[in-house]
């Protein structure tokens, strides 16, 4: 099918079709990262903006690369280094950067929604980085490319995210992403983490380790985000690693394929002990790999679309 | 026959026809290259990959010995219309390694503006220097915007500007047809 979108803003949005395509044209961008030269001009003289208002290094990085690998001119905006401090708003930001012609705007920020405002006060097109708790779309999308490199189709496969769900954007986004895709989705973790409420988007919630692994054929393990307020959540890290950490014991119970995923950054010894994160078993490093070439995907496919009705009404 | 034709669509050339069409195109090819092993065939996605096949199993007929190098190539990410037009979809592209010592016949269905061998030059310097490249095309069509000429040529046709060239490959016997239809 033909892309159409202008912004990438969320995967709740999306069609299945729109995600495989997206998925799809990432193959052909893997493939540029394995040549000796890894660039191909598709952006040539397009400015792509990292605002990230919200601190990340891997998606910053792995944007930044994959803007410079399609050629295009990239400028990184960081809160820390930024006008945010000063003052200015969220919008006047934008409408600056947009003065400087930028095309594309990647933008992470820690309120849910940034991006879809954003998209309807400014020309360039708008790709999601992560907002608040709400949504993380190349990660999921990035995610959904290493589990269909596995396995070919991954309707009907069954996936287990264990962890930090309620207020992760990752396991929004991959949630949403996996059931269009037709995989079945089991939710694990503490009760705090993971309520009971997320059935309602359609997947199973169980708070038995065991149940939750023992068929799966991907696990995703999520970090426990202890720099975020989580005192009132659970107890201690050492019970979270005591009771949902993955362990070689409680791999023994999941299938000799199931698949290890991890969006990272790794807390070895919490969600994961080190030995299974470095095992054949784990694809962490793939994810990464592909993540560049799924975001190359969605910088090229956003930069040919069309402003949608909604996004044409300026506030 | 899996060809199905749809409204506002007549056969231009049958199986027959194209296949002889072919293989004086692959008659040529041969008479220019004498030694087949520093030949490659490369097909320009999706169309021209159908005539390069079907270019390369006449070579392979007059080789038997020779096990032909072959690739494919994708132009999506090398067009220069990206911002003007929706984005393409993307399919795979695989080029033999050693280039520098190969002559590559680059394959496509139809050479018209010469836009999409401008771009498929560019993709392919990306993989090395090879050390010819010639352009084979089923039909010119002409009306050129660039400084691009082919090496051979099956047929020259003179159309309107709606009519518009579909090749379609008959799987079950391995030949093609080729169709004209309206825009």
């Amino acid at each position: 099918m033909t892309w159409k979108r202008k912004h990438l803003l969320d995967i709740h949005s999306l069609s299945k079709e729109e995600i495989l395509t997206v998925l799809d044209t990432a193959k052909g961008f893997k493939q540029v990262g394995r040549r000796s030269i890894k660039k191909v001009p598709a952006l040539r003289g397009k400015t792509v903006v990292n605002l990230f208002v919200e601190p990340s290094t891997r998606t910053r990085i792995s944007f930044e690369l994959a803007a410079q690998r399609l050629a295009a001119d990239i400028v990184n905006f960081t809160a820390e280094a930024s006008s945010f401090k000063k003052g200015e708003t969220l919008k006047d930001t934008a409408k600056i950067l947009e003065a400087l012609s930028a095309d594309i705007v990647i933008i992470r920020h820690s309120s849910a929604g940034a991006p879809h405002f954003l998209s309807r006060v400014v020309d360039a097109s708008l790709v999601n980085a992560g907002d608040g708790a709400h949504a993380h779309p190349t990660q999921a999308l990035l995610d959904l490319f290493t589990m269909r490199e596995k396995v070919g189709d991954i309707a009907g496969k069954k996936v287990t995210i264990l962890g930090d769900i309620l207020f992760s954007r990752v396991a929004r986004s991959n949630i949403w992403g996996l059931l269009k895709l037709g995989a079945e989705v089991t939710l694990c973790g503490p009760p705090t983490l993971v309520p009971k409420s997320l059935e309602s988007m359609g997947c199973n919630v169980t708070y038995n380790i065991k149940e939750a692994i023992s068929d799966a054929d991907f696990i995703n393990l999520l970090r426990i985000q202890h720099e975020r307020q989580r005192h009132s959540m659970f107890p201690s890290l050492g019970e979270y690693s005591k009771l949902f950490g993955l362990n070689k014991e409680r791999l023994a119970w999941a299938r000799p394929d199931a698949v290890i995923m991890h969006p990272g950054p790794v807390n070895r010894g919490v969600e994961i002990d080190s030995e299974i994160a470095d095992s054949d078993r784990s694809v962490i490093l793939d994810q990464v790999t592909n993540g560049l070439a799924v975001r190359m995907a969605v910088l090229f496919l956003v930069s040919g679309g069309e402003p949608t009705k909604e996004t044409l009404v300026k506030s | 026959m899996t060809v199905e034709v749809t409204k506002n669509e007549e056969v231009f050339l049958d199986a027959a026809q194209t296949g002889a069409m072919i293989q004086t195109m692959a008659n040529s090819v041969i008479e220019q290259h004498p030694n087949p092993k520093k030949l490659a065939v490369i097909g320009i996605q999706q169309k021209g990959v159908l005539v390069a096949d079907a270019i390369k199993v006449k070579l392979e007929r007059q080789w038997p010995a020779i096990e032909l190098v072959s690739g494919v190539l994708d132009i999506g990410m090398y067009r220069d219309d990206l911002s003007a037009n929706p984005t393409p979809t993307l399919q795979p592209t695989l080029i033999p390694e050693h280039l520098e010592e190969l002559d590559l016949v680059l394959v496509d269905d139809v050479l018209q503006s010469g836009r999409t061998i401008r771009a498929a030059l560019d993709a392919l310097r990306d993989f090395g220097r090879p050390r010819r490249i010639q352009l084979a095309v089923l039909f010119d069509r002409g009306q050129r915007r660039l400084p691009i000429q082919p090496d051979y040529v099956g047929r020259r046709v003179d159309l309107r500007d709606e009519q518009f060239i579909v090749v379609k490959s008959l799987e079950e016997v391995g030949e093609l047809e080729v169709y004209l239809t309206l825009k």
